[in-house]
């Protein structure tokens, strides 16, 4: 079985088979060390010329591949901790995101970021942050969150090839030691797929229930490694206390489409939000006030599972009471139903 | 530094030297029309003006090839237009009409036509000109970029990862970075410090910087370095020792009034390269241009707005 890493590795690989403009751009990802999380191994012995490690200069990298989108390329960034998207802002909130739209539709820029987020390595502070909320809702890029179902080097593939503006691909480092899931495998779940009725969204919203389950009486919507974590308590739920769940998974968070869980919410009536970013204006601050705007009265209850509003202290013990874990999902699903 | 001309203005033939008096008094009148009608709300928001520095923008663009890459920054008018952009575009864009370069979206700092990109945050544009040189190389193109820098820019930290990564990777850019002495209102001896030459130095990259107004010897020095970057396919940088006459956007020069007067005296590229044209080449150029400035601006001011 394949893992999360492997998979997206398999996809850099193949992005730079099967299409030459394509560049990967990042630190210390050179073989034999292949990056930092080893998503890069093998790419540098493969093809030399468009392999390029680079200074430790996160916004420069960011520039310089954009420049290089800008005239046909299509390079891929490597971030080697997400943490450090704080350095590369500017360039993507006033260059790379605004250029398609400020310079009237003229051009575009292909371009993917790949970073690195998450905790539970006990790596601290300021190397263990879900920070894509920082970017969520700028027009003009997309944010892409893969988990461990179906093929996430597939979506990572798509946004390379035929996506012609910035991406901003968030892979939780946790999710890359997981296996792949595929949908005919799973035997706990039945997993649909809904795709966006906005014709330029490729990435899918897949729709989790239990096998022979009575209707689903709450909608957990999650996205990243928290998907892996929902499974497991909406199976410990069911077994142990009858609590059915439909489990609504997106792997685009902005543009942000709310259609695949309110479509949920209006079967169940309770909606609890998981993310591992920090609870206070985050995403599920938005998916909450996206709901009750659509659903009103209909939404009986809602509640978010998040990171406490604190920094991700190194400390194992410490770290994990900060991070949200299978049996806070519990304990807040329970308090709903 | 190097104050001599090395162009022998005998050499270059009266129509061309009327070419380049154009092509910068182009510049001037666009300029001071702009500054002149903000006031009655003709424009959005703001401009940053070029008055005063059109002998660079004229002596390093005027011998470009038709396939190089010019980025620029917030004072993009005067390359703009020395690139070969069209005024009524230009005046249409600060009007926010559909005509405008980018239709009234980008506004005065925030171009794209053919070949030439601005935006509007101080050293952003430098990884991304970097960037824009490696590709056209590894898509063995013969291709030069050049990327406008000021004085002011050199305070952001994204710079000196651009000039490291041009110089490691061999990118084949020029970066012109243009000295008018002052950011803003805060004077360069208020924020720079050290030496401008050796901070492109420091990464390995030749550079020579003048300090002259006179276009020629600028168009001369710029022809070379072009020459050298597409040759060598490596960096260069050229440092010009400049001075604005305006404010540096509208209403907001701290400078004495005094101080302005002496540089428009001494160092008013206009002036210099009148003295090497025929009086009576002088007038009707001024006609013409007067002429076009004031039919560019009528158009774009009829223009249509953006649905």
């Amino acid at each position: 079985m394949q893992t999360v890493l492997e998979s997206l590795n398999q996809a850099l690989h193949t992005a730079l088979a099967s299409d030459e403009r394509v560049y990967v751009l990042g630190e210390d990802i050179l073989d034999p060390y292949g990056g930092a999380f080893k998503v890069t191994r093998g790419l540098s012995t493969a093809f030399p010329d468009r392999t390029m490690t680079t200074p430790i200069s996160e916004a420069g990298i960011f520039g310089v591949a954009t420049g290089m989108a800008l005239r046909g390329l299509r390079p891929v960034v490597e971030i080697m901790f997400g943490d450090f998207i704080t350095l590369i802002a500017d360039q993507v909130i006033n260059h790379a995101a605004k250029f398609r739209y400020m310079y009237n539709e003229q051009l575009s820029v292909p371009v993917v970021m790949r970073v690195p987020m998450g905790g539970r390595r006990g790596y601290g502070p300021t190397h263990s942050q879900t920070l894509e909320k920082i970017f969520l809702g700028i027009p003009g890029i997309r944010i892409l969150a893969p988990c461990s179902l179906k093929d996430p080097g597939k979506l990572l593939l798509h946004a390379i090839l035929h996506d012609d503006d910035p991406v901003l691909f968030i892979e939780n480092k946790i999710l890359y030691s997981r296996p792949v899931l595929s949908h005919e495998e799973d035997n706990d779940f039945k997993i649909t797929t809904s795709d966006s009725q906005n014709q330029s969204d490729y990435a899918p919203a897949f729709h989790l229930s239990i096998r022979e389950a009575p209707s689903p009486s709450l909608t957990i919507a999650t996205y990243g490694y928290m998907v892996d974590l929902c499974r497991q308590a909406v199976l410990q739920l069911a077994y142990e206390d009858e609590i059915f769940i439909d489990l609504v998974v997106l792997t685009q968070l902005s543009p942000f489409n709310i259609e695949p869980i309110i479509n949920s919410v209006h079967r169940t009536h309770h909606l609890l939000v998981v993310e591992e970013g920090t609870c206070t204006l985050g995403w599920g601050a938005e998916v909450l006030a996206r709901s009750v705007e659509n659903l009103g009265k209909e939404i009986y209850k809602a509640a978010r599972v998040a990171s406490l509003d604190v920094a991700i202290p190194a400390s194992g013990p410490l770290e994990s009471a900060v991070l949200p874990d299978i049996d806070d999902i519990i304990q807040a699903a329970k308090k709903m139903v | 530094m190097s104050n001599n001309s090395k162009s022998d203005s005998d050499q270059i033939s009266k129509v061309e030297l009327a070419d380049l008096y154009r092509s910068m008094l182009r510049i001037r009148r666009f300029e001071e029309t702009v500054l002149g009608e903000f006031s009655r709300g003709y424009f959005f928001g703001t401009t940053h003006t070029y008055i005063g520095q059109e002998a660079n923008a004229v002596g390093v663009l005027r011998n470009i090839a038709p396939e190089d890459i010019v980025v620029s920054n917030h004072r993009s008018h005067g390359h703009f237009l020395a690139y070969g952009g069209d005024m009524r575009a230009l005046f249409a864009e600060l009007m926010g009409k559909s005509t405008g370069v980018c239709g009234g979206r980008g506004g005065s700092q925030h171009l794209y036509w053919k070949n030439f990109y601005s935006n509007g945050v101080l050293g952003g544009t430098s990884p991304i000109g970097t960037g824009i040189a490696l590709a056209e190389k590894f898509n063995q193109r013969d291709t030069v970029t050049i990327t406008f820098l000021g004085d002011g820019a050199l305070g952001e930290g994204v710079v000196y990862e651009s000039l490291n990564m041009a110089s490691l990777w061999s990118a084949p850019v020029l970066f012109v970075l243009e000295n008018n002495h002052i950011a803003q209102t805060t004077p360069a001896e208020l924020n720079l410090a050290g030496s401008i030459v050796n901070r492109f130095n420091a990464f390995g990259i030749d550079s020579e910087a003048l300090d002259t107004s006179d276009v020629l010897v600028i168009q001369s020095s710029a022809v070379r370095a072009i020459s050298e970057v597409r040759k060598k396919s490596s960096p260069q940088a050229l440092i010009l020792n400049t001075y604005r006459f305006g404010p540096h956007s509208k209403g907001d020069d701290t400078r004495q009034e005094k101080e302005i007067l002496e540089l428009r005296k001494t160092r008013d590229p206009i002036s210099i390269l009148a003295e090497r044209l025929d009086p009576d080449q002088i007038n009707p150029i001024e006609e013409e241009v007067d002429d076009e400035v004031k039919q560019a601006f009528q158009k774009a001011e009829s223009d249509p707005i953006p649905n």
